[in-house]
Protein backbone atom coordinates (compact mmCIF):
# COMPACT_ATOMS: atom_id res chain seq x y z
CA UNK A 1 0.00 0.00 0.00
CA UNK A 2 1.22 3.47 -0.51
CA UNK A 3 2.78 5.07 2.43
CA UNK A 4 0.31 8.05 2.48
CA UNK A 5 -2.31 5.84 2.84
CA UNK A 6 -0.87 3.68 4.92
CA UNK A 7 0.02 6.94 7.52
CA UNK A 8 -3.54 7.99 7.03
CA UNK A 9 -4.89 4.70 8.05
CA UNK A 10 -2.53 4.26 10.88
CA UNK A 11 -4.62 6.09 13.99
CA UNK A 12 -8.39 5.70 13.85
CA UNK A 13 -10.92 5.33 11.14
CA UNK A 14 -10.54 7.96 8.28
CA UNK A 15 -14.45 10.05 7.75
CA UNK A 16 -14.51 11.01 4.24
CA UNK A 17 -17.29 13.41 2.78
CA UNK A 18 -20.92 13.08 1.93
CA UNK A 19 -22.55 13.38 -1.39
CA UNK A 20 -21.31 16.12 -3.82
CA UNK A 21 -24.38 15.64 -7.01
CA UNK A 22 -27.16 16.28 -4.67
CA UNK A 23 -25.59 18.57 -2.65
CA UNK A 24 -25.15 21.12 -5.79
CA UNK A 25 -28.85 20.55 -6.75
CA UNK A 26 -30.13 21.65 -3.30
CA UNK A 27 -27.72 24.61 -4.43
CA UNK A 28 -29.79 24.80 -8.03
CA UNK A 29 -27.87 22.65 -10.39
CA UNK A 30 -30.77 22.56 -13.47
CA UNK A 31 -32.37 19.38 -14.22
CA UNK A 32 -29.68 16.95 -16.43
CA UNK A 33 -26.84 19.33 -16.36
CA UNK A 34 -23.12 18.02 -15.78
CA UNK A 35 -22.23 18.85 -12.05
CA UNK A 36 -18.65 19.34 -13.40
CA UNK A 37 -19.56 21.97 -15.40
CA UNK A 38 -20.10 24.15 -12.30
CA UNK A 39 -16.57 24.13 -10.91
CA UNK A 40 -15.79 27.43 -14.11
CA UNK A 41 -19.61 28.92 -13.61
CA UNK A 42 -20.35 28.28 -9.95
CA UNK A 43 -16.71 27.90 -8.28
CA UNK A 44 -17.92 29.55 -4.83
CA UNK A 45 -20.85 27.23 -5.03
CA UNK A 46 -18.66 23.50 -5.64
CA UNK A 47 -16.08 25.55 -2.95
CA UNK A 48 -18.87 25.66 -0.43
CA UNK A 49 -20.00 22.30 -0.56
CA UNK A 50 -16.49 21.11 -0.08
CA UNK A 51 -16.11 23.72 3.07
CA UNK A 52 -19.13 22.56 4.62
CA UNK A 53 -17.37 18.94 4.83
CA UNK A 54 -14.44 19.90 5.82
CA UNK A 55 -16.12 22.18 8.85
CA UNK A 56 -18.54 18.96 9.51
CA UNK A 57 -14.74 17.22 10.02
CA UNK A 58 -14.03 14.94 6.84
CA UNK A 59 -10.57 14.47 6.90
CA UNK A 60 -10.58 13.55 3.17
CA UNK A 61 -12.90 15.20 0.81
CA UNK A 62 -13.46 14.70 -2.97
CA UNK A 63 -13.44 17.07 -6.02
CA UNK A 64 -16.73 17.68 -8.28
CA UNK A 65 -14.76 15.75 -11.08
CA UNK A 66 -17.06 12.36 -11.04
CA UNK A 67 -17.82 13.18 -14.88
CA UNK A 68 -15.19 14.71 -16.19
CA UNK A 69 -13.44 12.63 -18.41
CA UNK A 70 -13.64 13.43 -22.15
CA UNK A 71 -15.99 10.61 -22.84
CA UNK A 72 -18.53 11.98 -20.64
CA UNK A 73 -17.95 15.67 -20.82
CA UNK A 74 -18.36 15.66 -24.75
CA UNK A 75 -21.66 14.38 -24.02
CA UNK A 76 -22.62 17.89 -22.80
CA UNK A 77 -20.43 19.58 -25.21
CA UNK A 78 -17.48 19.97 -22.86
CA UNK A 79 -14.94 17.96 -24.37
CA UNK A 80 -12.39 20.62 -24.86
CA UNK A 81 -13.07 21.73 -21.07
CA UNK A 82 -11.22 18.67 -19.27
CA UNK A 83 -8.13 20.24 -18.33
CA UNK A 84 -9.84 23.35 -16.88
CA UNK A 85 -12.52 21.20 -15.28
CA UNK A 86 -10.81 18.99 -13.51
CA UNK A 87 -8.03 21.67 -12.54
CA UNK A 88 -10.11 23.56 -11.18
CA UNK A 89 -12.07 20.56 -9.94
CA UNK A 90 -9.08 20.01 -7.07
CA UNK A 91 -8.16 23.58 -6.93
CA UNK A 92 -11.63 24.53 -5.29
CA UNK A 93 -11.40 21.13 -2.91
CA UNK A 94 -7.48 22.59 -1.91
CA UNK A 95 -8.86 26.14 -1.31
CA UNK A 96 -11.95 24.59 1.10
CA UNK A 97 -9.00 22.34 3.01
CA UNK A 98 -6.26 25.11 3.19
CA UNK A 99 -6.04 24.60 6.85
CA UNK A 100 -4.91 21.32 6.46
CA UNK A 101 -7.37 19.46 8.20
CA UNK A 102 -8.81 17.31 5.28
CA UNK A 103 -6.84 15.42 2.71
CA UNK A 104 -8.14 15.81 -1.17
CA UNK A 105 -9.21 12.82 -2.63
CA UNK A 106 -9.92 13.41 -6.25
CA UNK A 107 -13.06 11.72 -7.80
CA UNK A 108 -13.27 9.90 -11.10
CA UNK A 109 -16.54 8.01 -12.16
CA UNK A 110 -16.62 5.87 -15.28
CA UNK A 111 -17.19 6.55 -18.62
CA UNK A 112 -20.68 6.12 -18.91
CA UNK A 113 -20.16 4.02 -22.02
CA UNK A 114 -20.38 0.33 -22.15
CA UNK A 115 -16.82 -1.29 -23.32
CA UNK A 116 -18.59 -5.12 -24.25
CA UNK A 117 -20.89 -4.00 -26.47
CA UNK A 118 -18.55 -1.67 -28.79
CA UNK A 119 -19.87 1.63 -27.69
CA UNK A 120 -16.40 2.85 -26.36
CA UNK A 121 -12.98 0.87 -27.13
CA UNK A 122 -10.44 0.09 -24.84
CA UNK A 123 -7.66 2.60 -26.07
CA UNK A 124 -10.51 5.50 -25.85
CA UNK A 125 -11.07 4.51 -21.89
CA UNK A 126 -7.21 4.59 -21.44
CA UNK A 127 -6.67 8.22 -22.98
CA UNK A 128 -10.12 9.57 -21.32
CA UNK A 129 -8.87 8.21 -17.92
CA UNK A 130 -5.13 9.23 -18.21
CA UNK A 131 -6.31 12.75 -19.64
CA UNK A 132 -8.35 12.86 -16.48
CA UNK A 133 -5.76 12.02 -13.46
CA UNK A 134 -2.69 13.60 -15.42
CA UNK A 135 -4.63 16.71 -14.68
CA UNK A 136 -6.27 16.29 -11.39
CA UNK A 137 -2.37 15.11 -10.03
CA UNK A 138 -0.92 17.95 -11.68
CA UNK A 139 -3.03 20.23 -9.92
CA UNK A 140 -2.02 18.40 -6.86
CA UNK A 141 -4.46 15.73 -5.39
CA UNK A 142 -3.61 14.19 -3.21
CA UNK A 143 -5.02 10.62 -4.07
CA UNK A 144 -6.90 9.62 -6.59
CA UNK A 145 -10.40 7.73 -6.20
CA UNK A 146 -12.25 5.65 -9.16
CA UNK A 147 -15.34 5.43 -7.67
CA UNK A 148 -18.81 3.86 -8.94
CA UNK A 149 -17.94 1.37 -11.27
CA UNK A 150 -19.94 -1.60 -12.56
CA UNK A 151 -17.66 -3.59 -14.84
CA UNK A 152 -14.16 -4.57 -13.99
CA UNK A 153 -12.96 -4.26 -17.21
CA UNK A 154 -13.74 -0.17 -17.11
CA UNK A 155 -11.80 -0.68 -13.46
CA UNK A 156 -8.70 -1.84 -14.80
CA UNK A 157 -7.97 0.35 -17.36
CA UNK A 158 -8.99 3.30 -14.95
CA UNK A 159 -6.63 2.22 -12.58
CA UNK A 160 -3.61 0.97 -14.82
CA UNK A 161 -4.10 4.80 -16.60
CA UNK A 162 -3.26 6.16 -13.05
CA UNK A 163 0.09 4.54 -12.61
CA UNK A 164 1.70 7.30 -14.25
CA UNK A 165 0.92 10.24 -11.25
CA UNK A 166 2.18 8.04 -8.64
CA UNK A 167 -0.31 8.66 -6.94
CA UNK A 168 -2.23 6.37 -4.13
CA UNK A 169 -5.77 5.09 -5.58
CA UNK A 170 -8.64 3.99 -3.88
CA UNK A 171 -10.85 2.35 -6.56
CA UNK A 172 -14.41 1.33 -5.19
CA UNK A 173 -17.82 -0.64 -6.78
CA UNK A 174 -21.22 -0.19 -6.90
CA UNK A 175 -22.88 -3.35 -5.65
CA UNK A 176 -26.84 -2.74 -6.22
CA UNK A 177 -28.01 -5.85 -8.24
CA UNK A 178 -28.39 -9.28 -7.50
CA UNK A 179 -30.63 -11.57 -5.00
CA UNK A 180 -28.86 -10.08 -2.27
CA UNK A 181 -27.90 -7.16 -3.60
CA UNK A 182 -23.85 -8.05 -3.81
CA UNK A 183 -23.14 -7.71 -7.32
CA UNK A 184 -22.99 -5.12 -9.57
CA UNK A 185 -24.72 -4.40 -12.40
CA UNK A 186 -22.90 -6.44 -14.69
CA UNK A 187 -22.60 -9.57 -11.70
CA UNK A 188 -19.27 -8.84 -10.32
CA UNK A 189 -18.92 -10.56 -6.86
CA UNK A 190 -16.90 -8.74 -3.94
CA UNK A 191 -14.55 -10.84 -4.06
CA UNK A 192 -13.81 -10.76 -7.90
CA UNK A 193 -13.40 -7.04 -7.57
CA UNK A 194 -10.74 -7.15 -4.27
CA UNK A 195 -8.83 -9.52 -6.29
CA UNK A 196 -8.78 -8.14 -9.44
CA UNK A 197 -8.72 -4.10 -8.44
CA UNK A 198 -5.86 -5.10 -6.39
CA UNK A 199 -3.84 -6.68 -8.76
CA UNK A 200 -4.94 -4.00 -11.52
CA UNK A 201 -2.72 -1.87 -8.52
CA UNK A 202 -5.26 0.07 -6.46
CA UNK A 203 -4.17 0.66 -3.10
CA UNK A 204 -7.54 0.34 -1.70
CA UNK A 205 -10.24 -0.95 -2.27
CA UNK A 206 -14.08 -0.68 -1.34
CA UNK A 207 -17.85 -0.03 -2.33
CA UNK A 208 -19.80 3.13 -2.90
CA UNK A 209 -23.83 4.41 -3.94
CA UNK A 210 -25.91 1.63 -5.23
CA UNK A 211 -28.00 0.95 -1.46
CA UNK A 212 -28.25 2.61 2.22
CA UNK A 213 -25.47 2.08 4.57
CA UNK A 214 -26.98 -1.39 6.46
CA UNK A 215 -26.40 -3.62 3.26
CA UNK A 216 -22.57 -2.50 3.21
CA UNK A 217 -21.91 -4.24 6.40
CA UNK A 218 -21.53 -7.84 4.45
CA UNK A 219 -20.36 -6.06 1.52
CA UNK A 220 -17.46 -4.29 3.72
CA UNK A 221 -16.97 -7.95 5.68
CA UNK A 222 -16.66 -9.90 2.21
CA UNK A 223 -14.07 -7.07 0.45
CA UNK A 224 -11.73 -6.88 4.07
CA UNK A 225 -11.69 -10.67 4.17
CA UNK A 226 -10.92 -10.81 0.32
CA UNK A 227 -8.67 -8.24 0.35
CA UNK A 228 -6.85 -8.05 3.70
CA UNK A 229 -6.52 -4.36 3.74
CA UNK A 230 -8.85 -1.67 5.21
CA UNK A 231 -12.07 -0.46 3.29
CA UNK A 232 -13.68 2.32 1.70
CA UNK A 233 -16.94 2.76 1.96
CA UNK A 234 -19.26 5.38 1.01
CA UNK A 235 -22.98 4.38 1.71
CA UNK A 236 -26.02 5.83 0.18
CA UNK A 237 -28.84 7.80 2.13
CA UNK A 238 -31.02 4.95 1.16
CA UNK A 239 -32.32 4.52 -2.31
CA UNK A 240 -34.22 7.71 -4.33
CA UNK A 241 -37.32 7.65 -4.68
CA UNK A 242 -40.11 10.01 -6.06
CA UNK A 243 -42.22 12.14 -3.44
CA UNK A 244 -44.88 14.39 -5.35
CA UNK A 245 -42.53 15.60 -8.01
CA UNK A 246 -39.32 15.92 -5.78
CA UNK A 247 -36.52 13.26 -4.65
CA UNK A 248 -36.56 12.18 -1.33
CA UNK A 249 -33.76 10.01 0.07
CA UNK A 250 -35.52 7.97 3.08
CA UNK A 251 -32.00 7.11 5.05
CA UNK A 252 -30.68 9.67 7.92
CA UNK A 253 -27.88 10.44 9.69
CA UNK A 254 -29.03 8.65 12.70
CA UNK A 255 -28.68 5.73 10.82
CA UNK A 256 -25.33 5.97 9.47
CA UNK A 257 -24.22 7.23 13.26
CA UNK A 258 -25.67 3.57 14.39
CA UNK A 259 -24.28 1.45 11.20
CA UNK A 260 -20.27 3.27 11.64
CA UNK A 261 -19.26 1.37 14.51
CA UNK A 262 -20.89 -1.53 12.80
CA UNK A 263 -19.17 -1.08 9.80
CA UNK A 264 -15.79 -0.26 11.65
CA UNK A 265 -15.88 -3.46 13.38
CA UNK A 266 -16.51 -4.84 9.18
CA UNK A 267 -12.87 -3.62 8.21
CA UNK A 268 -14.03 0.06 6.68
CA UNK A 269 -10.79 2.22 7.15
CA UNK A 270 -12.52 5.01 5.30
CA UNK A 271 -16.33 5.90 6.04
CA UNK A 272 -18.64 8.32 4.56
CA UNK A 273 -21.72 9.12 2.50
CA UNK A 274 -22.84 8.71 -1.32
CA UNK A 275 -26.12 10.41 -2.74
CA UNK A 276 -28.64 12.03 -0.64
CA UNK A 277 -26.23 12.46 2.59
CA UNK A 278 -24.32 15.74 3.65
CA UNK A 279 -22.66 17.02 6.30
CA UNK A 280 -25.30 16.04 9.13
CA UNK A 281 -24.30 12.86 8.24
CA UNK A 282 -20.64 13.22 8.47
CA UNK A 283 -20.65 15.00 12.06
CA UNK A 284 -23.19 12.14 13.24
CA UNK A 285 -20.51 9.55 12.36
CA UNK A 286 -17.67 11.41 13.48
CA UNK A 287 -19.62 11.88 16.29
CA UNK A 288 -18.73 7.80 16.65
CA UNK A 289 -15.31 7.15 15.58
CA UNK A 290 -14.17 10.13 18.69
CA UNK A 291 -16.23 8.79 20.98
CA UNK B 1 -30.04 -32.87 -40.62
CA UNK B 2 -28.18 -30.45 -37.89
CA UNK B 3 -28.87 -30.41 -34.27
CA UNK B 4 -31.09 -27.83 -33.67
CA UNK B 5 -30.84 -27.98 -30.34
CA UNK B 6 -27.25 -26.85 -30.66
CA UNK B 7 -29.24 -23.25 -31.53
CA UNK B 8 -31.18 -22.99 -28.58
CA UNK B 9 -27.65 -23.86 -26.82
CA UNK B 10 -25.62 -21.58 -28.81
CA UNK B 11 -27.85 -18.38 -28.09
CA UNK B 12 -28.46 -19.14 -24.30
CA UNK B 13 -24.51 -19.66 -24.11
CA UNK B 14 -24.25 -16.37 -26.32
CA UNK B 15 -22.43 -18.12 -28.45
CA UNK B 16 -22.48 -16.19 -31.64
CA UNK B 17 -20.09 -17.80 -33.96
CA UNK B 18 -21.65 -21.38 -33.04
CA UNK B 19 -25.30 -19.60 -33.80
CA UNK B 20 -24.30 -18.62 -37.17
CA UNK B 21 -22.41 -21.60 -38.23
CA UNK B 22 -25.39 -23.57 -37.07
CA UNK B 23 -27.91 -21.43 -39.07
CA UNK B 24 -26.35 -21.17 -41.96
CA UNK B 25 -25.99 -25.08 -41.99
CA UNK B 26 -29.67 -25.60 -41.15
CA UNK B 27 -31.03 -23.38 -44.18
CA UNK B 28 -28.33 -25.08 -46.34
CA UNK B 29 -30.29 -28.46 -45.21
CA UNK B 30 -33.81 -26.25 -46.04
CA UNK B 31 -34.52 -25.56 -42.84
CA UNK B 32 -37.81 -23.50 -42.41
CA UNK B 33 -36.02 -20.01 -41.24
CA UNK B 34 -39.14 -19.27 -38.97
CA UNK B 35 -39.12 -22.62 -37.17
CA UNK B 36 -35.55 -21.67 -36.76
CA UNK B 37 -36.67 -18.39 -35.12
CA UNK B 38 -39.84 -19.49 -32.96
CA UNK B 39 -39.11 -22.52 -31.86
CA UNK B 40 -35.34 -22.14 -31.28
CA UNK B 41 -34.06 -18.78 -30.94
CA UNK B 42 -36.76 -16.98 -29.43
CA UNK B 43 -37.17 -19.83 -26.71
CA UNK B 44 -33.26 -19.75 -25.92
CA UNK B 45 -33.69 -15.71 -25.87
CA UNK B 46 -36.68 -15.90 -22.94
CA UNK B 47 -34.83 -18.53 -21.23
CA UNK B 48 -32.12 -15.94 -21.16
CA UNK B 49 -34.67 -13.44 -19.31
CA UNK B 50 -35.62 -15.98 -17.07
CA UNK B 51 -32.30 -16.46 -15.98
CA UNK B 52 -31.36 -12.77 -15.67
CA UNK B 53 -34.72 -12.73 -13.96
CA UNK B 54 -33.74 -15.12 -11.13
CA UNK B 55 -30.34 -13.37 -10.94
CA UNK B 56 -28.86 -16.70 -12.34
CA UNK B 57 -27.59 -14.15 -15.28
CA UNK B 58 -26.16 -10.52 -15.63
CA UNK B 59 -25.77 -8.12 -18.07
CA UNK B 60 -22.63 -9.04 -19.60
CA UNK B 61 -24.90 -12.17 -20.47
CA UNK B 62 -27.41 -11.18 -21.52
CA UNK B 63 -25.27 -8.73 -24.03
CA UNK B 64 -23.67 -11.71 -25.42
CA UNK B 65 -26.66 -13.75 -26.32
CA UNK B 66 -28.76 -10.77 -27.33
CA UNK B 67 -25.17 -10.70 -29.75
CA UNK B 68 -25.59 -14.27 -30.51
CA UNK B 69 -29.05 -14.26 -31.39
CA UNK B 70 -28.67 -10.97 -33.56
CA UNK B 71 -25.83 -12.46 -35.76
CA UNK B 72 -28.69 -15.36 -36.57
CA UNK B 73 -31.07 -12.69 -36.86
CA UNK B 74 -28.89 -11.24 -39.53
CA UNK B 75 -28.89 -14.07 -41.75
CA UNK B 76 -32.87 -14.92 -41.17
CA UNK B 77 -34.25 -11.81 -41.15
CA UNK B 78 -34.58 -11.23 -44.62
CA UNK B 79 -34.99 -14.73 -45.89
CA UNK B 80 -38.32 -14.06 -43.90
CA UNK B 81 -38.86 -10.46 -45.34
CA UNK B 82 -38.31 -11.97 -48.84
CA UNK B 83 -41.53 -13.92 -47.80
CA UNK B 84 -43.81 -11.36 -46.44
CA UNK B 85 -43.47 -11.97 -42.78
CA UNK B 86 -43.59 -8.67 -40.64
CA UNK B 87 -41.83 -7.76 -37.23
CA UNK B 88 -43.87 -8.58 -34.21
CA UNK B 89 -43.96 -4.96 -34.14
CA UNK B 90 -41.70 -1.85 -34.75
CA UNK B 91 -40.16 -0.25 -31.55
CA UNK B 92 -39.33 3.67 -31.78
CA UNK B 93 -37.08 3.75 -28.81
CA UNK B 94 -35.08 6.63 -26.27
CA UNK B 95 -34.21 8.47 -23.52
CA UNK B 96 -35.74 11.11 -22.87
CA UNK B 97 -35.28 14.79 -22.99
CA UNK B 98 -32.75 16.19 -21.12
CA UNK B 99 -31.57 13.25 -19.78
CA UNK B 100 -28.15 11.86 -21.70
CA UNK B 101 -27.82 8.04 -20.27
CA UNK B 102 -28.00 5.25 -22.88
CA UNK B 103 -26.90 1.97 -21.45
CA UNK B 104 -29.93 1.12 -20.17
CA UNK B 105 -31.74 1.77 -23.49
CA UNK B 106 -29.43 0.13 -25.14
CA UNK B 107 -29.72 -3.46 -23.37
CA UNK B 108 -33.96 -2.73 -23.77
CA UNK B 109 -32.92 -2.20 -27.33
CA UNK B 110 -30.66 -5.32 -27.49
CA UNK B 111 -33.32 -7.17 -25.46
CA UNK B 112 -36.14 -6.22 -28.13
CA UNK B 113 -34.23 -7.16 -31.23
CA UNK B 114 -33.72 -10.43 -29.73
CA UNK B 115 -37.05 -11.47 -29.43
CA UNK B 116 -37.79 -10.81 -32.98
CA UNK B 117 -38.94 -6.40 -32.76
CA UNK B 118 -37.78 -4.09 -35.56
CA UNK B 119 -36.16 -1.29 -32.79
CA UNK B 120 -35.39 2.52 -34.38
CA UNK B 121 -33.25 3.78 -32.05
CA UNK B 122 -34.30 7.63 -31.43
CA UNK B 123 -31.01 7.97 -29.17
CA UNK B 124 -30.64 9.95 -25.65
CA UNK B 125 -32.12 13.51 -24.95
CA UNK B 126 -34.92 12.72 -27.33
CA UNK B 127 -37.66 15.39 -27.64
CA UNK B 128 -41.21 14.31 -28.53
CA UNK B 129 -40.96 15.48 -32.03
CA UNK B 130 -38.64 12.97 -32.95
CA UNK B 131 -40.56 10.16 -31.88
CA UNK B 132 -43.64 11.18 -33.29
CA UNK B 133 -41.51 11.34 -36.85
CA UNK B 134 -41.02 7.79 -36.00
CA UNK B 135 -44.13 7.10 -35.45
CA UNK B 136 -45.50 8.90 -38.90
CA UNK B 137 -42.97 8.23 -41.01
CA UNK B 138 -41.63 4.85 -39.66
CA UNK B 139 -44.66 3.42 -38.70
CA UNK B 140 -43.52 2.72 -34.96
CA UNK B 141 -46.12 0.86 -32.69
CA UNK B 142 -44.17 0.75 -30.03
CA UNK B 143 -42.59 3.65 -28.21
CA UNK B 144 -39.97 2.74 -25.14
CA UNK B 145 -39.66 5.68 -23.32
CA UNK B 146 -36.26 5.66 -20.74
CA UNK B 147 -35.26 8.41 -17.76
CA UNK B 148 -32.43 7.38 -15.66
CA UNK B 149 -32.73 10.80 -13.40
CA UNK B 150 -35.04 11.76 -11.26
CA UNK B 151 -35.44 15.16 -12.40
CA UNK B 152 -36.19 14.06 -16.30
CA UNK B 153 -39.07 11.04 -15.43
CA UNK B 154 -41.44 14.14 -15.44
CA UNK B 155 -40.46 14.71 -19.22
CA UNK B 156 -42.08 10.88 -19.86
CA UNK B 157 -45.13 12.67 -19.55
CA UNK B 158 -44.62 15.53 -21.26
CA UNK B 159 -43.93 13.63 -23.60
CA UNK B 160 -47.28 11.34 -23.85
CA UNK B 161 -48.77 14.71 -23.70
CA UNK B 162 -47.34 15.62 -26.70
CA UNK B 163 -48.66 12.48 -28.25
CA UNK B 164 -51.67 13.06 -27.57
CA UNK B 165 -51.48 16.66 -28.87
CA UNK B 166 -50.21 15.47 -32.18
CA UNK B 167 -52.98 12.99 -32.32
CA UNK B 168 -50.82 9.69 -32.78
CA UNK B 169 -51.33 8.27 -28.63
CA UNK B 170 -54.03 6.03 -29.94
CA UNK B 171 -52.01 4.53 -33.09
CA UNK B 172 -49.24 3.18 -30.53
CA UNK B 173 -48.56 1.80 -27.01
CA UNK B 174 -46.22 3.52 -25.00
CA UNK B 175 -43.66 1.36 -22.54
CA UNK B 176 -41.04 3.43 -20.13
CA UNK B 177 -38.05 2.29 -17.86
CA UNK B 178 -35.29 3.03 -15.58
CA UNK B 179 -33.84 3.46 -12.32
CA UNK B 180 -36.39 5.73 -10.90
CA UNK B 181 -39.49 4.74 -12.74
CA UNK B 182 -42.35 2.83 -11.05
CA UNK B 183 -45.22 0.79 -11.85
CA UNK B 184 -47.38 3.45 -10.07
CA UNK B 185 -45.61 6.59 -12.31
CA UNK B 186 -46.79 4.66 -15.48
CA UNK B 187 -49.99 4.17 -14.13
CA UNK B 188 -50.58 8.48 -13.17
CA UNK B 189 -48.82 9.78 -16.59
CA UNK B 190 -50.94 7.35 -18.43
CA UNK B 191 -48.48 5.08 -20.09
CA UNK B 192 -49.57 1.63 -21.95
CA UNK B 193 -46.89 -0.31 -19.28
CA UNK B 194 -43.83 -0.53 -17.32
CA UNK B 195 -40.50 -2.83 -17.25
CA UNK B 196 -37.99 -2.90 -14.68
CA UNK B 197 -35.26 -5.00 -16.40
CA UNK B 198 -34.60 -5.11 -20.21
CA UNK B 199 -35.53 -8.78 -20.25
CA UNK B 200 -39.29 -7.68 -18.51
CA UNK B 201 -39.25 -5.19 -21.58
CA UNK B 202 -40.14 -7.91 -23.90
CA UNK B 203 -42.41 -9.74 -22.36
CA UNK B 204 -44.54 -6.26 -21.44
CA UNK B 205 -43.93 -5.02 -25.69
CA UNK B 206 -45.20 -8.50 -26.92
CA UNK B 207 -48.29 -8.77 -24.50
CA UNK B 208 -49.30 -5.39 -25.26
CA UNK B 209 -48.58 -6.27 -29.30
CA UNK B 210 -51.02 -8.98 -28.99
CA UNK B 211 -53.81 -7.31 -27.25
Amino acid sequence: MHPFLQKLLSSEMVITDGAWGTQLQERGLPVGAPPDEWNLSHPELVREVAAAYVGAGSRVILTNSFGANRINLARHGLGKKVRDINQSAVQLSREAAADGTAHVFASMGPSGKMLMTGEVSEPELREAFEEQSHWLAAAGADALLIETMTYLEEARIAIAATHATGLPVVACMVFDSGKEKDRTMMGVTPEQAAVALLAAGADIIGANCGQGIEGFVPICKRLHAAGARPVWIKANAGIPRMAGGHIEYAGTADEFERFAPVLKAAGAGFLGGCCGTGPNFIRAIQNVVQA
Amino acid sequence: MSDLQQLYTAVLDGNARASKAIVEQALAEGADPQVLVTQYMIPAMDEVGRRFESNEYFVPELLISARAMKTALQIITPLLTAKGAQPIARVAIGTVKGDLHDIGKNLVSAMLEGGGFQVLDCGVDVAAEKFIEAIKTKQANVVALSALLTTTMPMMKTTIEAFKTAGVRGQIKVIIGGAPVTQKYAEEIGADGYADNASSAVTLARSLVSK
